[in-house]
């Protein structure tokens, strides 16, 4: 199975990049960019015999390693076979 | 003897043991991350500085789940002190073994220099030849040294007097502009709950000698050799 | 010799072997070499060994006239780095590379992977690499795509050293119009090896054999050193991959601890970084200098990709590679040191006799050259010299025609105030200068000084004082006294520490060798070289030509880049480039000429560059050499800063800022010359002095032959720099010295200091 995990600092850490990128958005003329939260996009292959086996490998996997859950939060977005 | 533990993309391992070997004059040796025991005769342990594993999940993410680092939170949870500098910080961090989190500067770029710290708390094993209120002037040299911790969290500390070490001006006023990384209020170092594991993001073992850089690092790494020594 | 059959492969004539850039001479040498067509593969080969960037072909003529030998000469040029004797049986092992076309298309990686590939050189011979100096030159800051290249190169810079465990300690960031279409990265690094273990590019001893250690191979920079992608290979459907190839300075690390472990025990007899050309060059070279063949097994080289051809894993320039040769029934030995710190270690092939080197694909030979013939048959060129038509124009200045500086302070703001001389602060600042503990000079002073360490952790009393110098501007007015005056610059920096200047290396940036006109700026230049080198006693032990720093027609400057390496004993008496005490006397060794020709001032205040640069007198560098060390050593100097670009007064300037405090000066100058000259000029073999006993340090200089003066006393917070007679030329606060100094950089940047 394929499965997509995103990673992104969570909303009350300050995401420096994610600001810095705003800000070049302005100076490009970019105005319309409003807001940017820099995130990982991780691509695995999985065994799972299905997806909520999946689903669960991911969580734990996601929180074991993939994020640090002082800092971040995880989100699966897609499992597919 | 003090176990410096060596990871893959470790690169103050040696600096920290010519610390404690040649300055200081205490046992140290280096004990590699595929060692599932420390050394027997271990009586502390350094998690030196470096970029381990590449950082390339997150600074100290991929270290935590070296065989090595099992016998070391053994070696914590029974009482033994530990000290991480830096990328040993996070390690430390990311382990479990210390709150909080060590998240990118907010400059965004990595810094090297030399900045002032003031000892908040003067205790063994790890500030004990220091007083509370004293400046040392240490370099850092990090790219994700900014300490985060949630503000109940922050209160915690606060009140538990786990905070050791703030960023702050030569004077000892702690102040924004002292602060090289965003850290919340300041903090350049951390202690555990039970107090025997420590971790700061700048560097003693780079301040030891006065003619490379001073020698204000001795307070903190010969107060964790004078720990040792007194554990033997 | 059937070529590989099955493999889609274009059919090779002397088209083909035109577009991979050889001459019909040069097909007509491979087809005598070979007796027969090349396949695909052995032509990729040929391309990239005959490529100027591989042969030196346009260069080699010159490089031969350079002094390369002297008694502390261990190794010179023809290994991957050179290696002088530093006493007790250790020695230093540098060399300075390029990286500019890669850095120009992507500077984060293009400089990453030459701090990782210069890394490499100076592992390769056995040696620690203890610290990096970086020569960067950029176009105006004002553009924005080379202040985009300036944040890039920098962060691919630390991006590398950083991880890498190694200090970048020093360097030079220049910006100038002539760079807007090539920028120059040179990186500079310098280990130190135990005489015994030092390990040279070689395959001996038949039957050992051939191993392959690091990352897999990828199709990274392909045709990346000699040719560029064409319709022909194109087969419509290939992606087009980038030629830049991305460093992992993880791996790089791991490398560098296993193969000095490796290095402790006997196991193997010769090892090659895979550089550019990879695994072809590596391999040649090794069987080449050891007399012998190779027999290579590409089935075996680990891959990172499906379906890599003979011809791609051949030409690949993956980064993080070695080669090496052991003796044979060690093999299990080293797979397991690599083993440990989790390499690919394999053995690809064995070392032959019979002098060919062979390479098999899937059962099939698909090369088969005899490396001598190849060797000997290297292209070496005798391109045109001519003059510069304007460079008679060039040189004119007429002095008396130049309006004299009605403002010196406002003069001396904006020259610190400058880009090319405000703090680089900005840039070291993320460049970890403090790893492995040596760093008794970083960035910002005249040279690096870095104590060496043995390699079980015991320190010495010795120190390497390191610098890198070029003034491109003076190159390009006088490329023979250009040349001569980086050699002096970079010899004297190193003497200021009290040092002794041992060798260099050197970087030579140029543009289309094609051109007679840029032939003659290198053969001036390099006759300059040698000559300084010969008169200073700096041998040049190891270097790299950069040719093609060329956009539509226009050049760089010549930017010959000099690195010195000098040896200090013990440390523990040095000099400091910035002032250390408040009531110093100060003393100027050497003589200011009223030389103002090729200077910053004229450039910046008058917008003129021209003029005959200062002419450089190498008996008296020496003298002044013989003096600081003496001087250092009898601690008679505290502070030795080398007067150069800006003059006088922006040494004195950056004396009195750079320190841990700052502290001012009051300085008389007794001078009937033009203010602006006696300010400004940088006539060359000055050295701003300072220390407690001004009278002792002037019998010193007598003693040596050096013109010295007193010239005024440190303290306050003021640089105040008067005449004999009459107001104050020039009377500045420190505070707002060190204010426009420090920003030069961030304001334009648009870099504020996060504070």
């Amino acid at each position: 199975m394929k499965a997509l995990v995103y990673v992104t600092l969570k909303p009350d850490v300050l995401d420096p990049q994610g600001k810095a990128i705003v800000r070049a958005s302005a100076q490009l003329g970019y105005d319309a960019v409003k807001a940017v939260r820099q995130g990982k996009l991780f691509e695995l292959e999985l065994d799972a015999a299905d997806e909520a086996a999946a689903r669960r490998l991911l969580d734990e996997f996601s929180d074991k390693l993939l994020a640090n859950p002082v800092i971040e939060d995880y989100r699966v977005v897609t499992i597919e076979p | 003897m003090l176990a410096v533990v060596q990871f893959p993309g470790s690169n103050d391992d040696r600096d920290m043991r010519f610390a404690f070997k040649a300055v200081l004059g205490a046992e140290a040796r280096l004990v590699f991350h595929k060692a599932s025991e420390l050394p027997p005769d271990t009586r502390g342990v350094v998690i030196p500085g470096g970029f381990s594993y590449g950082d390339y999940l997150r600074c100290g993410a991929m270290a935590q789940y070296s065989p090595i680092m099992a016998a070391v939170k053994r070696f914590a949870d029974a009482g033994g002190p530990v000290l991480g500098v830096c990328n040993g910080f996070q390690v430390l961090c990311e382990s479990g073994l210390l709150p909080g989190a060590l998240v990118r500067n907010h400059g965004l770029h990595f810094i090297c220099e030399f900045v002032h710290v003031r000892v908040e708390r003067a205790a063994a094993p790890f500030t004990s030849r220091v007083a509370a209120g004293d400046v040392l002037r240490i370099p850092i040299k990090h790219g994700e040294g900014c300490y985060y911790a949630e503000p109940g969290l922050l209160d915690e500390l606060e009140q538990g007097g786990q905070i050791v070490l703030r960023y702050c001006e030569v004077d000892g006023s702690v102040s924004a502009a002292a602060n090289p990384n965003g850290s919340v209020a300041n903090v350049a170092g951390v202690r555990s709950a039970r107090g025997n594991v420590m971790g700061l993001m700048p560097h003693p073992e780079h301040a030891v000698e006065p003619a490379f850089g001073g020698s204000d690092g001795i307070a903190i790494l010969g107060s964790f050799a004078d720990a040792v020594r007194s554990a033997v | 010799m059937s070529a590989a059959g099955g493999l889609r492969e274009p059919r090779v004539d002397l088209a083909l072997a035109h577009e991979h850039g050889l001459t019909t001479e040069e097909w007509g040498n491979v087809l005598e070499i070979l007796g027969r067509t090349p396949t695909f593969s052995e032509l990729g080969i040929f391309s990239v060994m005959w490529a100027e960037h591989c042969s030196y072909k346009s260069s080699k003529r010159y490089l031969k006239r350079l002094p390369t030998e002297g008694p502390q000469v261990i190794e010179g040029p023809g290994e991957n780095a050179g290696v002088v004797d530093i006493g007790d049986g250790l020695a230093a092992v540098f060399k300075i590379e390029s990286h500019n076309h890669p850095s120009f298309i992507e500077p984060r990686q293009g400089a990453a992977t030459g701090v990782g590939g210069i890394l490499r050189d100076i592992f390769t011979m056995g040696a620690r690499p203890i610290a990096s100096l970086d020569s960067l030159r950029f176009g105006p800051i004002e553009d924005p795509k080379h202040r985009y290249l300036l944040q890039g190169v920098v962060d691919g810079v630390g991006g590398y050293g950083n991880p890498v465990g190694v200090a970048t300690v020093g360097g030079e960031t220049q910006f100038h119009e002539c760079y807007r279409g090539n920028i120059l990265v040179n990186a500079f690094n310098c280990g130190v090896v135990e005489q015994d273990k030092i390990f040279l590019a070689k395959a001996t001893g038949i039957g050992n054999p051939v191993i392959y250690v690091g990352s897999k191979t990828g199709r990274d920079g392909i045709h990346g050193a000699s040719l560029l992608a064409s319709a022909e290979f194109d087969e419509g459907s290939e992606a087009k991959r980038p030629t830049v190839q991305v460093g992992d300075p993880f791996t790089e690390k791991c490398l560098i601890e296993a193969c000095l472990e490796l290095m402790r025990t006997d196991a193997i007899v010769g090892i090659q970084d895979m550089g550019a050309a990879g695994l072809t060059c590596s391999s040649f070279e090794m069987a080449s200098s050891g007399g012998t063949g190779i027999d290579l097994d590409l089935d075996l080289v680990p891959q990172r990709e499906v379906g890599m051809t003979p011809y791609e894993l051949l030409l690949s320039e993956s980064q993080e590679r070695m080669l090496l040769v052991a003796r044979s029934g060690e093999e299990a030995r080293v797979l397991e040191i690599f083993e440990r710190w989790d390499l690919d270690a394999v053995v690809v092939g064995r070392v032959v006799e019979g002098g060919h080197m062979k390479v098999a694909w899937h059962g099939q030979t698909v090369v088969d050259i005899p490396v001598d013939p190849v060797a000997a048959n290297s292209p070496e060129l005798e391109r045109q010299v001519v003059e510069p038509a304007d460079l008679r124009e060039r040189q004119k200045l007429d002095l008396a025609a130049v309006m004299p500086e009605s403002d010196l302070g406002g003069a001396l703001e904006a020259l610190l105030d400058s880009p090319n001389l405000g703090s680089k602060e900005w840039v070291w600042r993320q460049y970890d200068q403090l790893v492995q503990g040596g760093t008794l000079i970083g960035p910002g002073g005249d040279a690096a000084l870095v104590r060496v360490t043995r390699e079980d952790g015991t320190p010495t009393d010795k120190a390497l004082a390191l610098s890198v110098d070029c003034n491109p501007r003076w190159c390009w007015l006088d490329p023979y006294q250009g040349a001569v005056a980086a050699v002096a610059e970079a010899a004297r920096n190193v003497a200021c520490t009290g040092a002794k200047p041992l060798a260099l290396t050197n970087c030579l940036n140029f543009g289309n060798p094609e051109k007679p006109e840029i032939m003659w700026e290198f053969a001036e230049a390099t006759r300059g070289l040698g000559d300084a080198a010969r008169a200073l006693d700096t041998p040049v032990v190891s270097g790299n030509v950069s040719f093609y720093n060329e956009t539509s027609g226009r050049a760089i400057y010549p930017t010959p880049t000099v690195a010195v390496v000098g040896l200090l004993e013990p440390w523990q008496r040095h000099a400091v480039s910035h002032f250390t005490s408040v009531g110093r006397d100060v003393v100027l060794l050497g003589e200011s000429r009223e030389e103002l020709g090729g200077s910053d001032w004229l450039a910046l205040r008058r917008g003129l560059e021209a003029g005959l640069p200062p002419s450089v007198d190498l008996a008296h560098e020496r003298a002044l050499h013989a003096l600081l060390a003496a001087g250092v050593a009898a601690g008679v100097i505290e502070t030795a800063h080398d007067v150069s670009s800006g003059g006088l007064a922006l040494a004195l300037a950056e004396a009195a800022l750079t320190g841990p405090e700052w502290i001012g000066a009051e300085i008389e100058l007794d001078d009937p010359q033009r203010p602006d000259a006696l300010l400004f000029g940088e006539t060359t073999g000055r050295v701003v002095a300072a220390g407690a006993a001004a009278e002792r340090l002037l019998d010193l200089a007598r003693e040596h032959g050096v013109p010295a003066r007193r010239i005024g006393r440190t303290g306050g917070d003021r640089l105040r720099i008067r005449p004999a007679a009459g107001e104050a030329w020039i009377d500045a606060a420190l505070e707002r010295l060190h204010h426009v100094w420090t920003n030069a950089l961030p304001r334009r940047i648009g870099a504020a200091r996060e504070e």
